[in-house]
């Protein structure tokens, strides 16, 4: 039903802009940029995974930050479409990113097999 | 169901209505259709990032992202496309005040930022191939070259499209069909800049790390 | 000299010399351009005699009407039905006689170019035209709109299409096709396996094609959120509306993978990349990865709106509501979802481990259950209805028979440890060509049959009708069966050559199933010529001739420009049966203006820009390229200075037209 009652004049789906919205969101973005380049710049943590992980969190955070107030995604736009169909994009993107790089490091542990290690020949029947 | 919708299911007696007397006027698309397209698009960017997920550590020989990855430059240019986000964000809200001066002139710092952020990755990618670390020396660069270049081809696109604009504002003035165009640019000014979050934390960050 | 002659020549034309005009060089190609070229200046002259030329340019060709757009797609569709068929039977011929000592008579290069040209013709510019059309002419009609909602995008996602089958057919002359297989895995398709320019062919029409396609789904999904008439509800869409929005949304979700997948191999063809390229690190199994990604929701994308048209015919021709329809639109959306968690079930072989393997074939196994659903669907709605044995109806019932067998073919291959056996073997082309013939290819001609009606006026001829449909389908069975028998005894695909003669009979009996398809097709041309003949006995003047239940059997055949003089009210899934059962109707005065999209050239001039570019870069013309680019982006520049794009059908004229209407219905008896 979407749209059949309402009035054409309001029917082009901008969203409403606001000078709070859009400082809140740079606020954000900028101190969520700044942080991953410090962590890496400066080698604060000592564990790299865990760099990499904070970095990941960072960007993912980044990213919902700039959708909400900058995209201004919400529930209710175009009925909730535009939640949808970015959730589903993304849901498509985790699909295509670790489905690819799952597929492919099992082929690569497949066909280039490491030589075994000592404690594996010593097993060796 | 409320009451407007009533009115078009019956008529005053209560009986159905299977035409409507009037025009119907559905909601104009442009909008969602615009942001369909960029859902489409951010799936080009994953199968640029899933490659560069899968072959982004072939470096068969050559140079790996730690020798070459120079993030104080890049940092820059995340400072570039950032700030370019919130003067667009100013455009938006120009336009809404209905200000087409304070609109244009927002319109021009951003596109100026723009542009300058597509130097420094012109300036970095000439840097690269100067070093014999051009987009045919290893799987990994091939897979950098596209995914960067693919994004920088994107926002020198969105340049021409402000320029564009600039000129359409000038002419129509803020129209429904501009207001319309403007927020779509919005949508992939701001796009961009989430891809360039990608791309600064899985390509540059965690390159450098690995 | 010579050598500065030489060198001029490649700044003008690039690779593209004399000796590229393949057909003087190969007497197949020579009478095949000879009969193209006399039955091309025949249709051209005939055009011209007539002085249709002003008029197919105005009222079609710049047409953006979303019905004419449609019948254009249809037409396409079916003259590269002809060129993909040609090229189905020749290797069917070939490969019947090329056993031991005699080679056949195709050479081996001639060969691999005419089963890849055979397998992207039948996909992108017959089976994708044949839906996109069906959903064309039928999905605004049925939601009750007046146009889609991008009626431009509409027209210029037809000529990109057609553009791209333009390239595709110049191939045959100029130059060479792709010798590489529908999907052109690399190493194969890269630069070193494949100098030539086939390839290139292949990537650049695709390229521009996939444009096309992908401005065809967003204008769907959008066309049918925001346009459907009021009380249109979810759930009380019709199920082939249901289908073209699932199909849409696969477009836009799987055609931008299949662009990144080219791309990626241009460059490494192009600019010497190593995404496919051993030795500089990369991964030719990336590719394939890559491109099964959008492989796998193709194949949906292709099938699901062919299931929307059975959910039509069926409830239509039992007289019955449709059976299940709430599970046949989740049966629809689970399909959609699922069709992203399958790709690797393509490529079982490549060497992916265990776990791999094991996660893909039971995700494939699982998504034959919402189909598996909608069968039974379909057959409880016949149970105990009125069945009707119309042409559409009997195109269902083959259909139902055929694919339930190809779909337990396809869960068969589906089962890793089988696949190693049947991988690349003809059992494989037995099996799709199973679900594809005997679902796309049956269920188009099922729609087109019930439509045909709808889109001109005139039913079509019951008799030549009943011929084609029984060539095709013992065609079918004939032609294929024996492909499934050779794969499980392990032939492969695509060998232009045979040993053991003992083979030789089944690919003999597979060629006079050929030959019979051959039969069903002209069969077919020969339904629409006997329909012409008889037009006056066919003709519908009421706009209903099957006692339908969608809207778009409410407005009159054809439609007028604007469809429905008001926009109908929808209170019930079958909305025009509801609204015939509760006694509606057609109002016959109070007419309103009516605001509709302008024609416009814009969509030809950037397709034909679109081409220049794209012949450019295959025979690396770099002033074509470059120039063709450019001017490709400053007429979309120039496009979009364009605000004069609609104008008003007067209140006089809908008058008239709808005057005509009442007037048809009276001597329909109406």
């Amino acid at each position: 039903m979407s749209g059949a009652a309402q009035p054409h004049e309001h029917g082009d789906q901008i969203p409403h802009a606001s000078f709070r919205g859009y400082m809140t969101g740079f606020v954000l973005a900028v101190i969520l940029t700044a942080i991953p380049f410090w962590l890496v710049m400066g080698d604060v943590l000592a564990n790299k995974t865990a760099t990499i992980v904070a970095i990941l969190v960072f960007g993912a955070v980044q990213i919902v930050v700039h959708v909400i107030y900058f995209l201004h995604m919400d529930a209710q736009a175009e009925s909730g479409w535009t939640l949808m169909s970015f959730l589903f994009t993304a849901t498509l993107i985790l699909i295509m990113l670790s489905g690819s790089i799952w597929i492919m490091y099992h082929l690569h542990s497949n066909t280039h097999p490491q030589p075994p290690t000592a404690a594996e020949v010593r097993n060796m029947p | 169901m409320s009451t407007p919708s009533e009115m078009i299911m019956t008529d005053s007696a209560g009986q159905p209505r299977f035409f409507l007397h009037e025009e119907h006027h559905p909601e104009n698309g442009t909008m969602l259709g615009f942001w369909l397209y960029l859902m489409s698009d951010s799936l080009i960017f994953a199968i640029l990032f899933a490659c560069y997920g899968v072959l982004g550590t072939n470096y068969a020989g050559g140079p790996t992202p730690a020798e070459l990855f120079d993030l104080d430059l890049i940092a820059v240019n995340t400072s570039l496309l950032l700030i370019s986000s919130i003067t667009y964000g100013f455009v938006m809200i120009s336009m809404q005040d209905g200000r087409l001066n304070q609109m244009l002139l927002w319109l021009g710092v951003t596109g100026a930022l723009g542009l300058g952020f597509v130097a420094i990755e012109l300036y970095e990618f000439a840097h690269l191939i100067h070093q014999d670390a051009g987009p045919g020396r290893s799987a990994f660069l091939s897979s950098f070259f596209t995914l960067v270049g693919t994004h920088g081809l994107h926002v020198s696109f969105g340049i021409l499209w402000l320029i564009t604009l600039m000129f359409q504002l000038k002419r129509y003035g803020i129209n429904p069909a501009m207001r319309r165009r403007v927020a779509c640019l919005s949508l992939f000014w701001h796009f961009l800049d989430i891809v360039w979050i990608g791309v600064f934390t899985f390509v540059y960050l965690m390159g450098v790390l690995r | 000299m010579t050598q500065t002659y030489a060198d001029h020549a490649s700044v003008l034309f690039g690779k593209l010399t004399l000796d590229s005009l393949a057909f003087l060089h190969d007497p197949i190609l020579l009478w095949t351009f000879i009969g193209a070229a006399l039955a091309g200046g025949a249709v051209l002259t005939w055009v011209t005699k007539n002085g249709w030329w002003g008029y197919l340019w105005r009222e079609w060709f710049c047409s953006i009407d979303h019905k004419k757009i449609g019948i254009m797609y249809i037409a396409l569709a079916i003259i590269m039905l002809l060129r993909g068929f040609a090229d189905a039977i020749m290797m069917r011929l070939h490969q019947a006689m090329a056993f031991g000592d005699e080679l056949g008579y195709l050479p081996p290069h001639h060969y691999d170019q005419i089963f890849t040209a055979h397998g992207v013709i039948m996909i992108f510019f017959v089976a994708m035209p044949m839906v996109v059309g069906l959903m064309n002419i039928i999905v605004p009609l049925q939601i009750g709109a007046r146009d889609v909602a991008f009626p431009f995008l509409n027209n210029l996602s037809l000529w990109l299409t057609t553009a791209a089958a333009g390239l595709i057919m110049a191939s045959l002359f100029v130059g060479e096709f792709a010798t590489t297989g529908w999907l052109a895995y690399p190493p194969l398709s890269g630069l070193e396996a494949s100098p030539g320019i086939g390839v290139d062919y292949y990537i650049w029409a695709l390229q521009i094609g996939g444009v096309g396609t992908l401005l065809t789904g967003i204008n769907f999904i959008v066309t049918i959120v925001k346009m459907r008439a009021p009380g249109m509800s979810w759930m009380k869409m019709p199920v082939f509306t249901w289908t073209a929005l699932c199909t849409n949304i696969l477009i836009v979700a799987a055609f931008p993978v299949l662009t990144a997948a080219l791309l990626l191999l241009s460059l490494d063809r192009y600019l010497g990349t190593n995404f496919f390229v051993a030795d500089g690190g990369g991964n030719a199994m990336m590719y394939i990865n890559i491109i099964w990604i959008w492989g796998h929701p193709e194949v949906y994308i292709l099938i699901l709106p062919i299931f929307g048209v059975f959910s039509e015919v069926v409830p239509t021709f039992c007289r019955k509501r449709l059976f299940g329809y709430t599970s046949m639109v989740y049966a629809t959306c689970v399909i959609t979802i699922l069709s992203y968690i399958v790709w690797l079930h393509h490529f079982f072989t490549m060497g992916s481990g265990a776990s791999v393997n094991a996660f893909f074939g039971l995700a494939t196994m699982i998504i034959s259950i919402p189909t598996g659903a909608k069968l039974f669907n379909w057959l409880f709605t016949m149970y105990r209805g009125r069945i009707r044995f119309t042409l559409p109806m009997l195109w269902t019932l083959a259909f139902m028979v055929t694919f339930t067998v190809g779909g337990m073919t396809g869960v068969m291959l589906a089962i890793p440890p089988a696949d190693f056996l049947l991988h690349n073997s003809l059992f494989l082309i037995a099996h799709f060509h199973n679900v594809i013939i005997g679902g796309v290819v049956f269920g188009f001609f099922a729609g087109f049959n019930f439509w045909f009606p709808k889109v001109t006026g005139y039913k079509l001829d019951e008799f030549w009708g009943k011929v084609s449909f029984w060539l095709w389908l013992v065609g079918y069975w004939v032609a294929f069966t024996p492909l499934y028998v050779l794969g499980l005894m392990g032939v492969s695909r695509r060998m232009s050559h045979f040993d053991d003669p003992s083979l030789q009979i089944w690919f003999q009996i597979a060629l006079v199933g050929a030959v019979l398809i051959a039969g069903g097709i002209a069969a077919f041309f020969i339904q629409l010529w006997a329909t012409w003949r008889h037009r006056e006995q066919l003709r519908d003047l009421t706009g209903d001739p099957w006692n339908g239940r969608t809207l778009e059997w409410s407005t009159s055949s054809p439609p007028p420009p604007y469809n429905f003089a008001f926009t109908p009210v929808v209170h019930d899934q079958d909305a025009w049966w509801d609204m015939k059962r509760r006694g509606f109707q057609r109002p016959t005065a109070g007419f309103l203006p009516i605001h509709m999209p302008k024609n416009t050239a814009a969509g030809m001039l950037l397709s034909a820009l679109a081409t220049g570019c794209g012949f450019g870069l295959i025979w690396q013309i770099w002033w074509l390229a470059a120039g063709s680019l450019v001017l490709l982006i400053l007429a979309s520049i120039w496009h979009t200075f364009n605000f004069d794009r609609d104008y008003h059908i007067s209140a006089q004229e809908v008058a008239t037209i709808e005057a005509q209407r009442t007037e048809q219905l009276k001597l329909a008896g109406g």
